[in-house]
């Protein structure tokens, strides 16, 4: 680690979790590259086989197989891995038991299909018992093989569930092998070493769900990281215009001159016109903003660092990423 | 969401579905022969709300519609009245015209013992109600909603109960999971482990001869230790105690499946135009048409337009540079950069949907423009309804 102080010093594992469309693929890859900037190593894990982490990439499907995938400012790497929960199960048979005919067997008679699909609570715990073990990885040299770890998680609805999984797990095997890997693991997903993001928009239901989120996490006892509020908008308009407009008193005449002054409009009619229809989208904006500060005040009443992405106008293209990552390590996210 | 001035549809000048066809949707909901309508689409697109809107303008146009949701939305429960959704339909009061509108939230568990309750004699479904592994598999994990979706889908459409049943499907992780569900299951019921797990229990029968052949204990060891004795134990008790009940529970699977394939069913896919949800969007048009389910389009959501769209993105930001240089007009310049944004928002949205309309040129879509705030009532959810229709 370097001397740099950021708000998560000594977490290794970062959990990513967003309701759908808020962007959590974007920020978990932009956190990656953040944590590796500065020479450091990094490992980012999909978890749900939607292959998200090639797709912002743009790079072919990833295997399930740990390989460099980007290089972080400052000279750091970042390495993806997607977990397929059926290649998790046989690793897991073979690492463990030393029985990789066993597993193929097991294969055959439909019994990883079951594991991974019928009962997907052991999908859930393959998929964090592998995550967990890159965190725990040491090389020869007893060094950790990863700085941190980034997990692309399941979305907010799922997340406490989904990591809870490994206690639920416990209990049904109350003794037994499956019962001390599942220990293992909630050793590693519930201790100081691990903080659970949230990425959410400065909209009504995605806020809601992130407080939901924060406070179910904080019910299972699981660490609850920070809160990165994603494709904020800069705040164009004035203070003053933003009052005016949401009290529907906008200085129409002023707007038209300009637009004239601008030679955008032909004649004074066509000047008024032109101002009308962007009043409009003046009150919109009005709306929106101030929808958005009572959002703020709600996220803030969770009482955890919060971070803010900018709205990145041509998309999270690969350019877009490497400027996220700038804007989350300014913070002190990473 | 009331006294917003951006409120009336509006058709923009540079109409994207050009060359789609327009998504009639009136025509879907007032067809008595349409009994089922699914709402598909990746997370966070607005599925529950289009299908809540549906479902009202649908009764509002005279049809005695449930809408089954998956979602926990409180808020959309508010929207519609009522406190909380439950297991069981319950009338929305406030919906006008001849129709009724009810609502209702999927209980997994409650599903499921349901039907465990319908099909085990008494001391069986005392034996897996009570087993710490049906706990777990009826009320935590996560595949099972899609079963239980689909089953309750079912069990409203055998019921003859409902004239119009729309149902929004839960957000899987592979979004077509509750298409997957009922095949997998079948496979699972079919494969070998039952048999294996099963086979204790006929130990001494032929089965299990045959299986000691396919290297039977093999497998059983490997399970034992991997999955320890006890645990291995409770899974057998659980799957010998479900035996009973499976041959109906996979028939009914397959009824479902065949129900939504059948004409009196419509899909909509359902997408906001952002280049992931539209990537989906098209993934699921296309695998929709390889189960031959029958497609009625695709809606796109929160679709950003501009009152000004003749005002271009490059005028308006090099309109505000200049003002900007000349040190004038400080406001407008301002609005023009606002405008800016705004276009170009536009322009790369009307991209996202042109890739989708170039692969799917057939499939009739229906846009529905942004909205500053979510839906509070019944009168937001009646004007996103008129503008899926308009």
């Amino acid at each position: 680690m370097s001397a740099r102080d950021t708000d998560w010093d000594g977490v290794r594992l970062h959990v990513v979790t967003g309701k759908g469309g808020t962007g959590k693929t974007t920020v978990a890859a932009s956190l990656a590259l953040a944590l590796a900037a500065g020479g450091r190593k990094v490992l980012l894990v999909e978890v749900e086989a939607r292959q998200g982490i090639a797709q912002v990439f743009d790079i072919p499907p990833l295997p399930y197989e740990e390989r460099k995938i980007a290089v972080a400012p400052g000279g750091g790497d970042v390495y993806a891995l997607a977990i397929d929960p059926e290649e998790a199960m046989l690793e897991y048979v073979e690492m463990f038991y030393g029985m990789k005919r066993a597993g193929r067997a097991l294969n055959k008679i439909g019994l990883v299909d079951f594991a991974t699909t019928i009962a997907p609570g052991l999908r859930d715990v393959l998929v964090t018992g592998k995550t967990s073990e890159a965190v725990r990885r040491r090389d020869g040299s007893g060094r950790r093989v990863y700085d941190a770890v980034v997990m692309d998680a399941p979305p907010t609805g799922r997340i406490t569930r989904f990591l809870n999984v490994t206690s639920e797990v416990a209990g049904l095997a109350r003794i037994g092998p499956v019962k001390n890997h599942a220990d293992l693991v909630r050793g590693v997903v519930a201790s100081p070493e691990t903080a659970v993001h949230f990425v959410t928009l400065l909209e009504e239901m995605p806020v809601q769900e992130t407080l939901d989120g924060v406070k179910s996490l904080r019910a299972a006892k699981l660490p609850v990281g920070g809160i990165f509020i994603n494709m904020v908008r800069p705040e164009l308009l004035p203070a003053a215009t933003i009052a005016a407009a949401m009290k529907d008193d906008f200085d129409l005449g002023e707007l038209a001159l300009g637009l004239k002054a601008a030679g955008l409009a032909d004649g004074a009619a066509d000047a008024t016109s032109i101002a009308e229809a962007l009043a409009e989208e003046i009150s919109e904006h009005a709306h929106r903003t101030r929808l958005e500060r009572r959002e703020k005040r709600a996220l803030a009443e969770a009482k955890v660092p919060h971070y803010e992405l900018p709205l990145l106008a041509d998309g999270a293209d690969l350019t877009g990423l490497y400027e996220l990552a700038e804007t989350i390590r300014s913070q002190g996210a990473a | 969401m009331t006294g917003h001035k951006g409120d009336t549809p509006r058709k923009p000048a540079d109409d994207t579905r050009r060359g789609s066809p327009v998504l009639d949707m009136d025509a879907v909901l007032d067809d008595p022969n349409t009994r089922i309508v699914v709402c598909c689409g990746s997370g966070g697109v607005g599925k529950t709300t289009t299908a809540a809107a549906l479902g009202l303008r649908a009764a509002e146009r005279g049809r005695r519609v449930v809408v089954l949701t998956v979602d926990p939305a409180r808020r959309l429960a508010q929207s519609m009245g009522l406190t909380e959704l439950d297991n069981t339909p319950r009338l929305v009061a406030g919906a006008g015209g001849t129709g009724e509108l009810h609502a209702m939230m999927l209980d997994m568990k409650r599903t499921f013992d349901e039907i465990i309750e319908a099909h085990a004699d008494p001391e069986r479904a005392r034996q897996i109600l009570t087993n710490p592994f049906y706990e777990s598999l009826s009320s935590s994990f996560s595949g099972t909603q899609e079963y239980m979706a689909m089953e309750k889908l079912g069990q409203l459409r055998r019921s003859d109960d409902w004239d119009l049943i729309i149902v929004d499907t839960p957000p899987s992780r592979s979004a077509l999971d509750f298409l997957d569900a009922p095949e997998r299951l079948g496979r699972f019921l079919d494969g070998r482990l039952i048999r294996i797990m099963m086979a204790p229990a006929k130990a001494g029968g032929r089965s299990a001869f045959k299986l000691l052949n396919a290297g039977f204990s093999l497998v059983a060891g490997a399970m034992t230790k991997i999955l320890g004795a006890q645990f291995l134990k409770d899974i057998q008790t659980f799957v010998a105690a479900l035996d009973a009940v499976f041959g109906g529970f996979r028939q009914r699977a397959d009824q479902t499946y065949k129900l939504l394939q059948a004409p009196g069913t419509a899909f909509l896919v359902v997408a906001a135009p952002e280049r992931d949800a539209m990537r989906e969007a098209s993934y699921f048009v296309e695998r929709l048409a390889q189960e031959r389910m029958p497609l009625a389009g695709l809606v796109i959501n929160r679709v950003h337009r501009s009152p000004a769209p003749a005002l271009s993105a490059a005028r308006s930001a090099a309109a505000a540079e200049d003002l900007e240089t000349r040190g004038e007009h400080e406001l407008t310049a301002a609005v023009l950069r606002l405008h800016a944004g705004r276009m170009q928002l536009a322009a790369r949205e009307h991209r996202e949907q042109e890739h989708f309309a170039s692969a799917h040129p057939t499939v009739p879509i229906s846009q529905v423009p942004a909205m500053p705030e979510d839906v509070h009532d019944l009168a937001g959810l009646r004007k996103i309804g008129a503008l899926l229709a308009s």
